[in-house]
């Protein structure tokens, strides 16, 4: 830590009196509570400011309205005519422990997008159910994105107990079926706690009307979560920001700015930016008004440094040590949320933010589709509708340089943007056309595939290579598949070999040649998803074969295609 | 790493994330301590430049010692500052008498919207420390303001990176989703997005940074002998000061610890009617 530690006569109590703080979020279904709960949090534990609570009192005697303590944090006007929480409202909070932000996030469907930013800053949340009830469709989403967000520590709350006139068997029902279902999402909850946060009970102590339950009342738990582990021993990762070389007033220092995510970089360290691949040595750490240059920066700090070579490094690469490289590729799979009022689509371009990359991004293969709600999978769908989740390939238009999800966070987690809009987030759970795996190559023709957006075919003519009818048929297909999209290519006289090379490559090749040409049939038939489309023109077709007659009806060209579509071997 | 680490980390992430997307960007600077806060942490963004300039909105009602400090300040650390006036509503004689959310419409809000728009003058401080009026102002597409969450209610739904529409309007119901280190960052042309680096901090931690950095703040937040001092800087006419002896940031850390007084308590504007920071937020207060 470069700043704090070494500056000194900061203060007596500098250091001793700043305190640790959490970001906790609060999710739950529209009307079970939430703001009731921090509201109450706050009043118990004398955390308001003066005249706070008299002020908001004061508001709804002016405007005609029964206090409530959610009213506390639905200050605004249009909240509290709607009786919903819109936005992720940030409460400031304090226990003999440490500081707090709590994140009170919407529970109705339509903010779902101000639930996940609120619930992304957090490092725990509680996660609210209404006893009367019981798990709802928004108690099961919650739950789901909040493992896709990362967050390990969550502790749920039964609320409003009062009106199952404190039953046990009531909240058992509930903490069971809830329980259940966070297994199957791999989410352990550290705490399943009964409360009444209108009545305040199991909120700051002991419940007289639960003497049933033996754990700890919200406080306690909220004060039992853990601050995440520092990301120091990780790899080191920073995502480059922007390079600065502002050359007045003397300055001449080209400075790469970033924040390190993971690890820690000192002065003299060789690095490499990926995915260009330079590499150069650490010169100096920079920073302004600080006591000492820096010989070390470590996780979590905004920081830049100059170069011993003058490298042309870009916004977007990612910076690490030479022996523990990210990984580069542009084929990712991952599992993504969808908030877009759009859905995603095949076929479209979005953008993806990666750290402090963008890229254009479609969908390759679609894999999975969640509704969050039920869990379900539908695996038929073709398309991400608004909240669903979804397991996908996506292809980037160039490679960017990345983390797995289980490996640094930081560097794996991306959104997706529409338009102007950020539509999407998710972390990377796997990635492909790149040097991080073994099966590259098998990768490598299915990404080509997905990125061309149709099967590697050999169409092959049968007839006499200089027919002239025969070679302005393979032209007008040619011509009308690369209108079409279509990678293709009209050539006379393949070996196998070329062949081979050129389906390999993912191409439509259009041939003319015998029937039974035996190097043709064998190249489509050493490689996985191509084919050979044999078309016989004015003959005897065999039963594989594609007929096209001259006379009558439809251009050879317009049967030819229909054939190819109806054989799968056109861009769907 | 301490909080005011972690603070300062992130303030900084923000402002080199607004530096690299917005073409025409710039900071509200009100001189008060948080956006002071604010210009110190850009010069710790950028390595002791400030590659932007600053905007100040002058109702010409502050307190006179406020002007002279900004622009001794923006003389010493080479700023490149602009000052933006309702010259039209001054000229028709607006104050605060006739209503402090009317003159604070007029005054603040109608002159800011003016100034980022370009449609009214802009003030520009020359190299002789003098200033001229800017010809050909462009609009702002980018604006960073000092807004800290725990200032009052609607001020904590804000995002880091938060849009507007050409008419400076806010809507906090269609807000966009905000993940992780990603911001909003395009932009759909004739909005502007307002860029919020302090929305973390709180009164408390400004004041230990100040310390901490050893920040040049302007003095009226100091009691400088008659036992007040302001806790909060606006127009003469509707600030009050506090009583309160504390004479070095590190004094008011300690007095702030024990207070229980809300922050903008003497900000008359505050109270006049309910919801109304809300509402003169919405139409694009800071």
């Amino acid at each position: 830590m470069q700043a704090s530690d070494a500056r000194d006569g900061a203060g007596p109590d500098d250091g001793a009196a700043i305190r640790e703080t959490m970001n906790i979020v609060i999710v739950g279904h529209v009307d079970h509570g939430k703001s009731t709960l921090v509201g109450r949090l706050l009043a118990d534990t004398g955390t308001l400011p003066k005249g706070k609570l008299e002020s908001v009192k004061a508001t709804c005697d002016r405007t005609g309205k029964v206090f409530e303590y959610a009213f506390l944090l639905d200050a605004l006007e249009a909240e509290q005519d709607q009786g919903i929480t819109i936005d992720a409202a940030r409460v400031f909070f304090r226990t003999d422990r440490r500081d707090y932000i709590i994140i009170d996030a919407p529970g109705h469907i339509e903010f779902l997008k101000n639930m996940v930013t609120g619930a992304a800053r957090a490092e725990a949340a509680i996660l609210l159910i209404d006893a009367a009830e019981g798990v709802q469709e928004n108690s099961r989403r919650h739950g789901y994105l909040l493992a896709m967000l990362g967050i390990r520590q969550v502790v749920v709350v039964v609320n409003k107990m009062d009106l199952v006139g404190y039953s046990r068997d009531a909240f058992v029902d509930i903490a069971q079926e809830y329980r259940r279902f966070l297994a199957e999402i791999d989410v352990t909850p550290q705490h399943i706690i009964p409360v009444s946060a209108r009545a305040g009970e199991l909120i700051t102590g002991a419940s007289a009307q639960m003497p049933w339950y033996d754990g700890p009342a919200v406080l306690e738990a909220i004060d039992a979560f853990e601050k995440q582990p520092a990301r120091h021993d990780l790899p080191l990762r920073v995502p480059v920001q922007d390079v600065y070389k502002w050359g007045h007033r003397g300055d001449d220092r080209r400075i790469v700015a970033g924040r390190v995510e993971s690890g820690r970089v000192r002065v003299g360290d060789e690095v490499l930016f990926s995915p260009s691949g330079k590499r150069s040595r650490i010169a100096s750490i920079e920073g302004f008004n600080l006591p000492a240059p820096p010989q070390e920066v470590v996780a979590g700090r905004s920081t830049g440094v100059t170069l011993t070579e003058q490298l042309y490094v870009e916004r977007g690469e990612i910076m690490s040590h030479v022996d523990h490289p990210p990984s580069v590729g542009s084929g990712l799979r991952v599992k993504l949320f969808w908030l877009g009022r759009k859905p995603m689509t095949r076929g479209r371009s979005y953008k993806l933010k990666l750290a402090t990359a963008e890229t254009a991004v479609s969908i390759a293969a679609i894999h999975r589709v969640l509704d969050a709600s039920e869990l379900g999978s539908s695996t038929g769908k073709d398309r991400v509708e608004r909240h669903d989740v979804a397991d996908l390939e996506l292809h980037a238009r160039k490679p960017v340089a990345l983390d797995l999800a289980h490996e640094i966070e930081g560097t794996s987690r991306f959104v997706i943007v529409d338009g102007f809009d950020i539509a999407g987030g998710g972390i990377v759970s796997e990635v492909f056309d790149g040097p991080a795996l073994g099966q590259a190559a098998r990768d490598a023709s299915a990404l080509r595939r997905a990125r061309l957006g149709h099967p590697a075919t050999l169409v092959l003519i049968a007839g006499d290579p200089e027919a002239p009818e025969l070679r302005d048929l393979g032209r007008a297909l040619e011509r009308r598949l690369l209108d079409g999209g279509h990678h293709a290519y009209a050539a006379l006289g393949l070996s196998h070999g070329a062949a081979r090379a050129l389906l390999d490559a993912g191409l439509v090749i259009i041939t003319i040649d015998d029937a039974d040409a035996p190097a043709l049939h064998a190249a489509a038939e050493e490689l996985r998803d191509a084919a050979l489309a044999r078309v016989v023109v004015d003959g005897e077709p065999g039963p594989e074969d594609i007929s096209i007659q001259t006379g009558a009806g439809a251009p050879p060209v317009e049967q030819l295609l229909v054939a190819l579509a109806e054989r799968g071997r056109l861009r769907s | 790493m301490s909080q005011l680490d972690e603070l300062e980390d992130q303030s900084v992430y923000i402002f080199r994330e607004a530096y690299r997307h917005f073409k025409q960007l710039c900071m509200l600077w009100s001189i008060g301590k948080d956006s002071t806060v604010m210009l110190w942490l850009a010069r710790k963004a950028f390595f002791g430049h400030v590659p932007f300039p600053l905007v100040h909105i002058d109702t010409s009602y502050k307190i006179p010692e406020m002007i002279a400090y900004r622009d001794r300040l923006a003389r010493e650390w080479r700023l490149q500052m602009i000052v933006g006036q309702n010259r039209e509503a001054l000229a028709d004689g607006m104050n605060h008498t006739r209503g402090r959310l009317t003159c604070c419409r007029a005054l603040k809000t109608e002159a800011l919207r003016q100034t980022l728009s370009g449609e009214g003058p802009r003030m520009r401080m020359m190299p002789d420390g003098e200033y001229a009026e800017e010809t050909e102002p462009e609009p702002f597409t980018g604006v960073i303001v000092g807004a800290r969450a725990d200032e009052e209610g609607s001020r904590s739904k804000e995002r880091y990176f938060s849009p507007r529409n050409h008419a400076n309007d806010w809507d906090i119901a269609d807000q966009p989703p905000e993940l992780w280190n990603q911001y909003k960052t395009d932009f759909a042309p004739g909005t502007h997005v307002r860029i919020h680096p302090l929305l973390d901090w709180t009164e408390i931690n400004i004041w230990e940074y100040i310390e901490r950095e050893r920040i040049p703040i302007i003095d009226l937040y100091f009691d400088r002998g008659s036992g007040r001092r302001y806790r909060s800087l606006g127009c003469e006419p509707c600030t009050g000061s506090i009583e309160s002896c504390a004479r070095t940031p590190g004094e008011i850390v300690v007095e702030l610890r024990r207070t229980n007084t809300a922050e903008r308590a003497g900000r008359a504007q505050d109270n006049e009617a309910a919801y109304a920071m809300e509402k003169l937020r919405r139409e694009g207060y800071m």
